[in-house]
């Protein structure tokens, strides 16, 4: 890793500024303007009516619940709520939309004026970083496009072909005000505050937010300053979808800003493609000139006007919030700040806190998840939660470690096999043969064939030198290929010796 | 000109001639609401002075495909076939 050092160069001679957009889409039964089915997926054009399709004479109405959702997360992002607000056209030109138009709101969002505290662990330990949230507004998703000919991709494609089942389901997009005073760790705020938005959305039950799926997108706004001078031209890299990726989109955006200024080049205002695979992004379309949506009221719908006591009444449905489940959590396991923060930052929490649910205790709970796991999880490149492993999954792991038929060492083997998709728990051991070794005679066997083979040591052992035990113990294990409870092995080794420890 | 890019249209020099000309007319007739308008209206958006308007959040069925395949100007794979989208050579 090269970028190191070139990061903390970066950070001794520029001040970053970020700021987020956010669409997340919202996880309600039907679209935002029409009763047509929200769920992801479905065969190509099957939730559309002529609302969707854009079709002429047809129009829209407002889904209650996008409303009630998109004051929730208002009310949970420390916002204000507006109390009277419009849709608004936003005219385009792809066909992403048939309509030609997104229905959005403009300048006046139903949320404004908020903010989120995120956590980020520093040199100095961890330290909280407050987001402000400029707005948050509901608007609609869009088509999706499958480019033909070119490889997939839409350069070089001889057309396209659209399917609108995405088309109209519900979207808020959280913009953030330009986050200053990040310094080295603008990349982790960065991660950390969409990690947070995240789990805020799904506490509130407003959406599951499954980022494979794409039902969380980022833009993610970067510029550079030197100390005491106006902030940089900024570029907005569009479509990052995975928390990892937008922590790389910063972090390699600020490398490429800071190389193109120290040539004494300018940064162009700009679009900016992020490569998964690279972590890199690369130039799209210029936004020297600004794009002309000629945004107007939506003369469709009538106003949104929620009345005080409407809100009220949703802000008694807010959930515990994240960061006070944290400390909630904290507490309960007994662990410090720090260990929390690492858990969180390794989006660990959920999962040991479902596995605890299903019946495993809280210390084997976060054994697996921060040990084992994380380690796969690292190797593959992943999330913890791509993991093909389930809370119920690691209790019946538990239950055959408690029972004696695996030990951790096999029980990890078993763990490979799952994660490798070679089926349930039960399904690898025995296709393995995956269990303990506590046939006494089998034992019995191995221990001969072990002393045999290591005379020396034998004598050793019967001589009173039990320490010697462990290169027996350790042949045993060998033998049974791990698959013995060397406790046992060493209980049986002494009694066939006659030696007591 | 702009407006003509704006709204995707090639026109040719004497549409463009045609279609100022009739712009001139409709924004005139605009013109005449300033006329009335008085300061203390304010602009509205809407005709009528109605606010949330909402639906239950129910998914019910929608279109059969075949019905509105039929109608799209190209169509491949259950899908709606659309132009190249960016010009340039494949």
């Amino acid at each position: 890793m090269t970028t190191t050092s070139a990061f903390e160069s970066v950070i001794g001679e520029f001040d970053p500024i970020i700021g987020l957009e956010t669409h997340i889409e919202l996880g309600t039964n039907s679209k935002m303007f029409c009763s047509c089915s929200a769920e992801f997926g479905g065969d190509p054009n099957t939730h559309v009516c002529p609302v969707c399709l854009g079709l002429p004479g047809s129009m829209p109405v407002v889904n209650r619940a996008a409303v009630e959702s998109t004051i929730r997360m208002g009310l949970a992002l420390n916002c204000s709520i507006a109390s009277w607000c419009r849709f608004a056209r936003k005219n385009y030109f792809y066909p992403d939309m048939p309509k030609d138009y997104q229905i959005s709101q403009y300048d006046e969002p139903l949320c404004f004026d908020g903010y989120l505290d995120v956590t980020v662990v520093t040199d100095d330990g961890p330290q909280i970083f407050r987001v402000e949230i400029e707005r948050v507004h509901m608007e609609e998703d869009t088509g999706k496009l499958t480019h033909a000919g070119g490889a997939g991709r839409i350069h070089g494609a001889t057309h396209s072909l659209v399917d609108y089942n995405r088309a109209g389901i519900p979207l808020i997009e959280v913009v953030t005000k330009p986050i200053t005073g990040t310094g080295r760790y603008a990349p982790e705020v960065a991660k950390a505050y969409v990690a947070e938005l995240r789990d805020l959305m799904r506490a509130l039950g407003v959406s599951d937010v499954r980022m494979e799926e794409g039902s969380l997108r980022c833009d993610v706004n970067v510029s550079l300053s030197r100390d005491g001078e106006p902030w940089g031209t900024r570029t907005e890299t569009k479509n990052v979808n995975s928390l990892r990726s937008v922590e790389r989109a910063v972090r390699s955006e600020m490398l490429r800003q800071a190389d193109q200024l120290r040539s004494g080049e300018r940064i162009i205002q700009e679009t900016r493609h992020f490569h998964e695979e690279t972590g890199d992004t690369t130039s799209g379309r210029s936004k020297e000139q600004a794009e002309d949506y000629r945004y107007f009221p939506e003369p469709d719908l009538v106003p949104v006007a929620p009345s005080a006591e409407w809100i009220e009444q949703l802000r008694t449905t807010l959930p515990e919030v994240p960061s006070v489940r944290r400390v909630r959590l904290r507490d309960s396991w007994g662990i410090s700040d720090f260990e929390m923060q690492s858990l969180v930052n390794a989006g660990a929490l959920n999962l040991i806190e479902s596995t605890i649910n299903a019946g495993v205790s809280e210390q084997a709970a976060r054994k697996w998840w921060t040990g084992e796991f994380s380690r796969i999880a690292k190797e593959r490149d992943c999330e913890l939660e791509d993991l093909s492993v389930t809370p119920a999954d690691i209790l019946e792991v538990e239950i055959l470690i408690a029972s004696g038929d695996l030990t951790d060492k096999i029980a990890r083997t078993v763990f490979e096999g799952v994660l490798a998709g070679d089926g349930s728990v039960t399904a690898v051991i025995d296709a393995r043969g995956l269990k303990v070794v506590s046939d006494d005679g089998a034992l019995l066997a191995a221990i001969e064939q072990a002393l045999a083979e290591q005379p020396d040591v034998a004598e050793k052992i019967k001589s009173g030198k039990i320490q010697a035990a462990g290169a027996i113990v350790g042949a045993v294990m060998k033998l049974t290929k791990g698959q013995a409870d060397a406790a046992k092995v060493r209980a049986l080794l002494f009694e066939q010796l006659g030696v007591t420890e | 000109m702009h407006l003509g890019r704006l709204a995707r249209l090639e026109l040719t020099e004497s549409e463009v001639d045609h279609y100022t000309e009739q712009l001139g007319q409709i924004l005139g007739a605009i013109e005449a609401i300033s006329d009335v308008a008085a300061d203390d209206i304010p602009p509205t958006s809407h005709p009528i002075p109605v606010v949330n308007v909402y639906r239950e959040d129910v998914a019910l069925p929608g279109l059969d495909r075949e019905d509105f395949a039929v109608g799209a100007p190209a169509w491949e794979d259950d899908r709606f076939l659309v132009p190249r989208i960016l010009d340039e050579p494949a």
